[in-house]
């Protein structure tokens, strides 16, 4: 039992973090936020260059092959940095559903290239019903000649406009029975059909599109895993970027406690630094027991999810519901303590809150993760 | 990062296990409800019941082997903590101020005849300890404490009183913090002693608490003599041993809490499923729901802060100031949690030990307004919160 991380991981993470520091600092991601895609290039290459993209991807397919809690330590420092663009859709999600459910030939055709940054992607899940569970998915796939048509929109669908591959979570069975008939396509975003609409959102540093498919042909060999059973390997690729998610997310709170922390030392009020006050002392304490508390939730769900336990939705759960609270009160309180100076567009603190809102509404807010815990425990 | 436990670690606790399960008494619940009537007898099981742990080399077993531990590791002794706690065995009588505070003080900064005359019978209760830190007007504000210590010939003279003494009537023994130098600045004129409870001079009166009960007491010390011999850690150097002591209390004996806040919230999940809320269980009830995943997911995560609060003390030899954290959120999702069982049983609640239609015999009103103690206690949440914000997160002095 050592629940802290290893020499080498302690160096992953440093890497990350002086990595970031200088290739993404808060003006890269201002000018992102203004740009038409979010998306940069040269920033790309750096993360390849690092081996992050082929991070848990096995040595045979062109990765580093590292578990869970390294993509999970890494990931804190990109939330830490608000890194924008397609890493998180990319590696974290099309890549887990990738490496989960394809044939060797289509781990050739698609891993390979995504390990080594070459193709982007992302996943096409839910719908304008808003749901994450299985009974949200009616965008339906037939079978016809050979091949299969989909028809239907997807909303919320993360940096579509710049993946080439766009996989999507498509209804071939009926709705008797929501986990069944669910099926996983590759589809080639360029394929005649697909149109892809930018939605203008809360977050600029992580873009969503519309996707809508107008009778987009499939060919069969696109399918990923068997027809009719896609419901069962989403739910764990779900599970694993939801704890993703929060590991960027607790990145992301701790860069804001330690800006309010800083502020509070060097802000000369009534003749002494506000940080002496205890009102303010006392935000500062709870923000770190929140943001301390996530992360202990969040490195037990990625220790999880790299041993692909049974307790992995639970333990998401868990990291989901408790982190969705903690990130939004620890910006929110960062803002407080920066008093007017926060509220400001020229300060970073916005880009966390906005971050910590659009990031607790992906894969379940708390609500809907409390309510799947009561039920995984029997509630 | 390894969260599984070694071989010999799963080694230990199946023999911990095993051990409970062939010398746990079954019938000592029913003494313990009955304790406030007949506490001689209470004492009395409670200090068999750790002798039988200490021969079994199962009492501080994280102490070193010449002072009767076994020299275990901190994951043994949570271990044996959570196997404990999982068979809801009672608790040490000895454990939370003897073994955890008065130990580990002695152990830190007390002369070599001080650990060889105290920490075993520590470990055997043959003697039983107490705490007098807390006065009328040094409670949270601890170093302004008034119980004065005169030095005369090889002897201190103590007089004051203390408040929240646990225990104080059943102890032998108790660790005093006085003062020695009233002309030194607060913090700097302060010794730390070990007092035999039955001296001269030396008056206990219980106070009773707003459970009905009276586990705490005041005590009075008028001319208390204590000899020279019994001063650890230096004249006037009392605080640095508080301290000590302060930081083990806040820190991973919290465990036991949390496997403790585990079972309770399992029987409260079995109590909504048989108890009726308007008409239907009121584990079906929405909002209810949310509040039970939300105080599943605290003790998850108590329990992940204080792994890895532990694995941080393996690796650098002592608890830091971190431990405050560990202190904040048990006992303020303590208070969460006993607010929850009141509410799911709505008129029941106010029903209480011995009533007619009492649910659970009234343990809830019980422990709901014992919550109220966890976030005063052992520093207030207060108190732990000016902690962290100026020895974890750095921030001036107020």
């Amino acid at each position: 039992m050592e629940f802290g991380f290893t020499e080498e991981q302690q160096m992953i993470r440093q890497q990350a973090a002086e990595c970031l520091k200088h290739e993404c600092p808060t003006g890269l991601v201002r000018q992102l936020m203004e740009s038409e895609h979010g998306y940069s290039h040269e920033l790309w290459q750096t993360m390849v260059e690092m081996g992050w993209t082929g991070l848990i991807i096995p040595e045979a397919y062109g990765g580093v092959g590292l578990s869970f809690v390294e993509l999970a330590i890494v990931l804190e420092e990109m939330g830490r940095a608000l890194v924008p663009g397609s890493f998180f859709s990319t590696v974290v999600l099309a890549g887990q559903v990738l490496l989960a459910a394809t044939n060797d030939q289509q781990k050739q055709c698609w891993l390979v290239p995504l390990a080594s940054g070459k193709l982007r992607a992302t996943v096409a899940a839910t719908e304008s019903n808003g749901r994450w569970d299985a009974g949200g998915i009616t965008v339906r796939a037939e079978h016809q000649n050979g091949q299969f048509l989909i028809n239907g929109t997807k909303l919320f669908v993360p940096d579509a406009h710049i993946a080439d591959l766009i996989i999507c979570v498509a209804r071939t069975g009926s709705m008797e029975g929501v986990e069944q008939g669910i099926t996983l396509f590759a589809v080639n975003r360029h394929a005649p059909g697909l149109t892809v609409t930018p939605l203008k959102t809360l977050d600029q540093t992580r873009r969503l599109y519309e996707v809508s498919f107008e009778q987009v042909q499939v060919p069969a060999h696109y399918v990923l895993g068997e027809v009719g059973q896609g419901w069962t390997i989403w739910e764990r690729v779900f599970d694993k970027a939801t704890i993703g998610l929060c590991a960027e997310m607790v990145g992301g709170a701790q860069a804001a406690l330690d800006m309010a922390v800083n502020y509070s030392k060097s802000r000369i009020q009534f003749g002494r630094p506000i940080g002496s006050f205890q009102s303010l002392q006392h935000r500062c304490a709870d923000m770190l027991l929140l943001t301390e508390s996530a992360r202990s939730a969040v490195y037990a769900a990625a220790w999880v999810a790299s041993q692909d336990a049974n307790d992995l939705s639970l333990q998401a759960s868990i990291a989901k519901s408790y982190t969705n609270d903690a990130y939004r009160y620890v910006t929110g309180e960062c803002i407080q303590i920066h008093g007017g100076m926060g509220f400001t567009w020229e300060h970073d603190a916005h880009l966390y809150l906005k971050r910590a809102k659009a990031d607790e509404v992906t894969f379940g807010d708390a609500a809907f993760h409390r309510e799947r815990i009561a039920k995984l425990i029997g509630l | 990062m390894n969260l599984n436990y070694t071989p010999e670690e799963e080694q230990f606790r199946h023999h911990v296990r095993a051990w409970l399960n062939e010398h746990l008494p079954r019938d000592w619940q029913q003494l313990a409800r009955a304790q406030s009537k007949r506490m001689d007898e209470w004492m009395a099981f409670l200090k068999r019941w750790q002798r039988q742990l200490y021969e079994a080399g199962l009492a501080g077993i994280s102490w070193p082997k010449q002072y009767g531990g076994r020299g275990a590791t901190m994951i043994e002794q949570l271990i044996l903590i959570e196997e404990m706690a999982r068979a809801q065995a009672p608790n040490m009588l000895n454990i939370s101020i003897g073994i955890e505070l008065v130990g580990p003080a002695i152990m830190h900064h007390g002369t070599e005849a001080q650990k060889q005359r105290y920490l075993p019978k520590i470990l055997s209760a043959e003697e039983i300890w107490s705490q007098g830190f807390s006065e009328p007007a040094a409670g949270s504000d601890l170093a302004s404490l008034q119980t004065r210590a005169l030095v005369k010939d090889d002897s201190f003279v103590v007089n004051g009183q203390k408040v929240w003494m646990s225990w104080a009537e059943y102890s032998d023994y108790c660790i005093l913090l006085v003062r020695t130098d009233p002309t030194a600045p607060k913090h700097k004129g302060i010794s730390f002693l070990l007092v035999d409870m039955r001296s001269p001079g030396i008056t206990i009166r219980p106070t009773k608490q707003i459970t009905g009960e009276a586990e705490f007491s005041e005590v009075f010390f008028d001319d208390v003599v204590v000899p020279r011999e019994n001063l650890v850690g230096g004249l006037n150097q009392g605080w640095n041993v508080a301290m000590t002591v302060l930081a083990h209390e806040r820190g991973t004996s919290a465990i036991g809490y949390q496997v403790r806040l585990r079972t309770e919230l399992d029987g409260l999940i079995r109590l909504t499923k048989q108890f009726e809320r308007n008409g239907r269980p009121a584990s079906q009830d929405p909002l209810l729901r949310q509040k039970l995943a939300q105080a599943y997911s605290e003790v998850e995560i108590l329990k992940h802060n204080i792994y890895r609060a532990v694995t941080q003390i393996m690796r650098t030899g002592k608890p830091g100031p971190e431990s405050s954290i560990i202190k904040l959120f048990w006992s303020e999702m303590d208070r969460r949690q006993k607010e929850i069982g009141m509410e799911m049983l709505g008129l029941y609640s106010q029903l209480v030990h011995e009533s007619k239609g009492a649910i659970d015999d009234g343990w809830w009103p019980h422990a709901f307004l014992w919550s109220r103690a966890g976030t005063i206690y052992a520093g207030s949440s207060e108190i732990q919160r000016n902690i962290i914000a100026e020895r974890v997160l750095g921030m001036p002095k107020g």
